[in-house]
């Protein structure tokens, strides 16, 4: 019953989306105010639909309904509640609900939040946003209806891929949802700017704020992939440049250019026709990855269930709202009044830069992820593009955005003046010399790319320091000894400049976690029987026990290794798992992590039977001896935890501007209130 | 001029959008056609375990060999490899390898740290070999019969399902097909 009321729901929610969708873009286009005002109400029914629909799957998921084969096929009686509850977004249907259910979210929000957004163009935004919508309904509804019926109803259900059986992937779908469907906001505002004609700047102030919002969980979601990555696949990797990761990493390319451009479209009215571009690609990126992802045109180890049906309805979809879009633009973009000029040495200047850069790159994964399969369509030879690939032509577009990252915000609006900025970045260029040489020094010369790593996020550091310390006046108050001024600087100073500071110092970190991942790794792999002690970057592991363990819906060997330190002193003790998923027989790592400042060890533990037959292979009867051996992995990986923590202090930097006092509903204007503090301080 | 230039991207897209709408009736993990049924191509590579023997053309035929190709910056051939080790151990299946654009030391590491399930492995750097076998990506494997043609292909990381009802079934008729 509340299985097909779900059902109900949703295809109301459909029709409901139609009419946002005809009557806003038909109100906005003749300018009528009865038709417009539909569609604000119209967007919260929409989200009401969706959400009845959305509950009814989870609680079929809850309740174990096996009668619903979208459960039968992805849940089971004896999964934690937690997995229960995820399940319902890891598959294919359940996924896709989601995904127009934070649609509607967003919808509602602009509805909401909207109330001074001009009439026009707050309904061609809702009308455009249901549009998507309404695409998306029909694909559930016509090929991934997750409220179908199963008859008879099995007795149990086929349990949710174990892989996702996981506290880090059980949100990773969420947060990225909520970034790839959020740069629905900053398309839905393009267009509508492009039908209104003009792209003024209360419009680029509204883009901000949601693509920044997007932003944050986009970054959020790609940083719980790539650590459950890290601590699930059971070697240490992070990053693979698999075809899907690209697909995420793309949208976030593109949104965080678009971010950068948004601010010159905003304070200064510039690059208006490339901003909106910039919103168009970006959600158009992360369209183009639910294409990927979901019909199997490239190989790759995230396989979705793909079906040529399905592929065939995203492509009509993403072509459909991308090349819509696109045409719009390459008909009313050119007409777009040019705004505020600027020299090439300016803050718009290092934006433009900036921007050249971040798409560059983008452009630069998406030829590496698509190239086989443009060979394969030509009928060309069979090729792969892989790390090698994207390691030499990403990285060094990145230098130069890491070395501008700390120039940029020096830079005023208009026209600068470069020797003088530079001037004010010695102290980062002698930091950077300082950190290369004591990088040097301390691992014995190199290798040269971690010096070179090093330098960079030593540089880029100390140049957003250096920044911030002017801003707040940090070496006044060194100097006479006031603090009290510099305390009311640094509560003054916009939000949205603190947000920025603490973002770029973010990627700085992450760089050094990126340097100590790729060039310092240490590693110990042994067959060892209990008793065993190895030798790791300053620890001594003893291997005491292996034992078994019963999970709700899986079978665990788990090793116990005492971890002390050089003098002997105990330190913790790990717990590395070796998991086998009873229903579909599947076997998952289960690395065991003690994080400290300068790095993680991480062990791993699996039966030696696995690993040494290699040196046998092909003789059956020497593999089938070593009963009692296993093979204990342990790394040493340096500065991993400042990857986690950068894109902590990304995210976290973003949420901060987005604090920021002008972007919040129905709030004071900002300068009256520094004016207030500086009479404060002053008094 | 100025509008073409505006008109660029919903071009790009078309041009994108096509190549996707031929993608999806292809398979990324099909075997050009051209290769099944061939012989092996002609090739000599050195030996990635200094001492051992390389890889060569010569070292297919007689019985049926099955080929692995791997990278140690390949994720999905770790994802593979207990798979490898798995089929290895067993008394009736030999396992010979291409190590794919690999730095040959990255390679002796990695084989190292997961052990090593190949009786020969050849180290093809540039990766010119693995052309004329058609890799596509890795991992691939490959099932060469005792007559040294190729017979089957399998795209991507192995699975235990992809081992039970792909590649068993065909090695085993293949070792008939011999006897």
């Amino acid at each position: 019953m509340i299985v097909e009321l779900g059902h109900f729901a949703l295809i109301l929610g459909l029709f409901v989306a139609v009419v946002q969708a005809g009557l806003g873009l038909l109100g906005g286009g003749r300018n009528n105010a009865l038709l417009m005002a539909v569609s604000g109400p119209a967007a919260i029914a929409h989200l009401g639909c969706l959400a009845v629909a959305f509950v009814a799957l989870s609680h079929a998921h809850i309740v174990s309904d096996f009668s619903v084969a979208n459960v039968a096929a992805n849940s089971n009686s004896l999964m934690p509640m937690l997995y229960k509850v995820t399940g319902v977004w890891g598959n294919h249907e359940g996924s896709m609900l989601l995904w127009v259910t934070v649609l509607a979210l967003f919808g509602m929000a602009i509805a909401v939040f909207g109330q001074n957004l001009p009439d026009r163009l707050k309904a061609r935004v809702l009308g455009v946003q249901a549009l998507v919508g309404v695409g998306f309904l029909l694909f559930i509804i016509l090929t991934s209806n997750p409220f179908e019926r199963l008859l008879p109803a099995p007795l149990d259900g086929r349990d949710l891929n174990p892989l996702l059986q996981d506290p880090g992937l059980a949100f990773h779908p969420p947060m990225l949802y909520l970034g790839y469907v959020g740069l629905s906001v900053a398309f839905s505002f393009a267009v509508a700017a492009l039908l209104d004609g003009r792209g003024d700047p209360a419009w680029a102030r509204w883009v901000r704020p949601w693509t920044l919002v997007a932003w944050v969980f986009l970054t959020l979601g790609i940083g719980l992939g790539s650590w459950w990555a890290y601590y699930e696949l059971g070697w240490g990797g992070w990053w693979f440049w698999d075809p899907v990761e690209n697909a995420s990493f793309m949208p976030w390319l593109a949104a965080t250019a678009l971010l950068h451009s948004a601010s010159v479209a905003e304070k200064r009215d510039a690059l208006k026709a490339w901003t909106i571009l910039l919103a168009i690609l970006a959600f158009s990126l992360s369209l183009m990855g639910a294409f990927l992802v979901r019909s199997g045109v490239l190989t790759s180890v995230h396989a979705f269930a793909t079906d040529p049906e399905r592929g065939v309805f995203i492509l009509i979809l993403t072509v459909l709202a991308t090349g819509g879009a696109l045409g719009l633009f390459a008909w009313r973009a050119p007409a777009l009044q040019a705004g505020g000029l600027f020299r090439p040495i300016s803050r718009e200047g290092g934006l433009v830069l900036n921007n050249l850069l971040l798409t560059t790159a983008t452009a630069t994964v998406l030829l590496g992820t698509l190239y086989p399969l443009f060979l394969d369509a030509l009928d060309g030879p069979k090729v792969s593009v892989g790390a090698p690939y994207f390691n030499a032509t990403f990285v060094p577009l990145m230098m130069p955005l890491v070395v501008l990252a700390a120039i940029g915000p020096l830079l005023p609006w208009k026209r600068a003046d470069l020797a003088g900025v530079l001037g004010r970045l010695w102290g980062a260029a002698l930091t950077a010399l300082a950190a290369a040489l004591l990088v040097w020094w301390w691992r014995d010369g190199g290798p040269i790319g971690a010096v070179i790593g090093i330098a960079f996020a030593a540089w880029l550091a100390a140049g957003v320091a250096i920044e911030w310390g002017q801003r707040v006046g940090l070496g006044q108050a060194f100097r006479d000894g006031d603090w009290s001024r510099t305390l009311a600087r640094v509560t003054g100073l916009p939000r949205a400049a603190h947000g920025m500071s603490l973002a770029h110092l973010g990627l700085a970190v992450m760089i050094c976690g990126m340097v100590g991942d790729s060039f310092w790794k240490t590693e110990v792999i042994e067959a060892a029987h209990p008793g065993d002690q190895f030798q790791v970057a300053g620890y001594s592991v003893t291997l005491d026990e292996v034992g078994q363990k019963a999970g709700p819906n899986y079978q665990a060997l788990v090793g116990q290794l005492t971890v002390r330190d050089a003098d002997g002193r105990f330190v913790t003790v790990l717990h590395p798992e070796k998991r086998t998923y009873t229903v579909q027989s599947m076997v998952t790592t289960e690395a065991a992590i003690r994080s400290t400042f300068w790095g993680d060890l991480y062990a791993v533990i699996e039966p030696a039977e696995l690993l040494n037959r290699g040196q046998t292979a092909g003789s059956a009867a020497a593999a089938s001896k070593p009963a009692q051996a296993w093979v204990v992995r342990l790394y040493f990986n340096p500065l991993v935890p400042w990857l986690w923590a950068g894109i902590l202090m990304m995210a976290g930097g973003g949420a901060i501007s987005l604090s920021d006092r002008r972007l919040r509903v129905g709030a004071p204007a900002r300068r009256k209130q520094v004016a207030e503090l500086r009479t404060e301080a002053g008094s | 001029m100025n509008r073409l230039l505006f008109a660029l991207p919903v071009l790009v897209l078309l041009i994108i959008g096509g190549f996707f709408y031929r993608g999806l009736d292809l398979d990324p993990s099909a075997v050009p056609s051209a290769m099944i049924d061939r012989p092996v191509p002609d090739f000599a590579l050195p030996a990635l375990h200094p001492g051992k023997k390389g890889l060569s053309t010569a070292d297919f035929g007689g019985q049926p060999k099955m080929l692995n190709v791997f990278a140690s910056w390949c994720g999905p051939c770790r994802v593979e490899h207990p798979i490898i080790m798995r089929l290895a151990a067993r008394a009736d299946v030999e396992v010979l390898a291409l190590s794919y654009k690999d730095d040959p030391q990255a390679s002796r590491a990695w084989l190292a740290e997961l052990g090593d399930p190949y009786r020969q492995i050849g180290v093809d750097r540039d990766g010119r070999v693995a052309i004329d076998w058609g890799v596509y990506g890795v991992p691939e494997t490959y099932l060469v019969d005792a007559g040294g043609r190729i017979r089957y292909r399998h795209v991507g990381p192995l699975t235990a399902a992809v081992v039970a009802e792909e590649i068993l079934p065909r090695w085993q008729a293949l070792q008939q097909a011999n006897q």
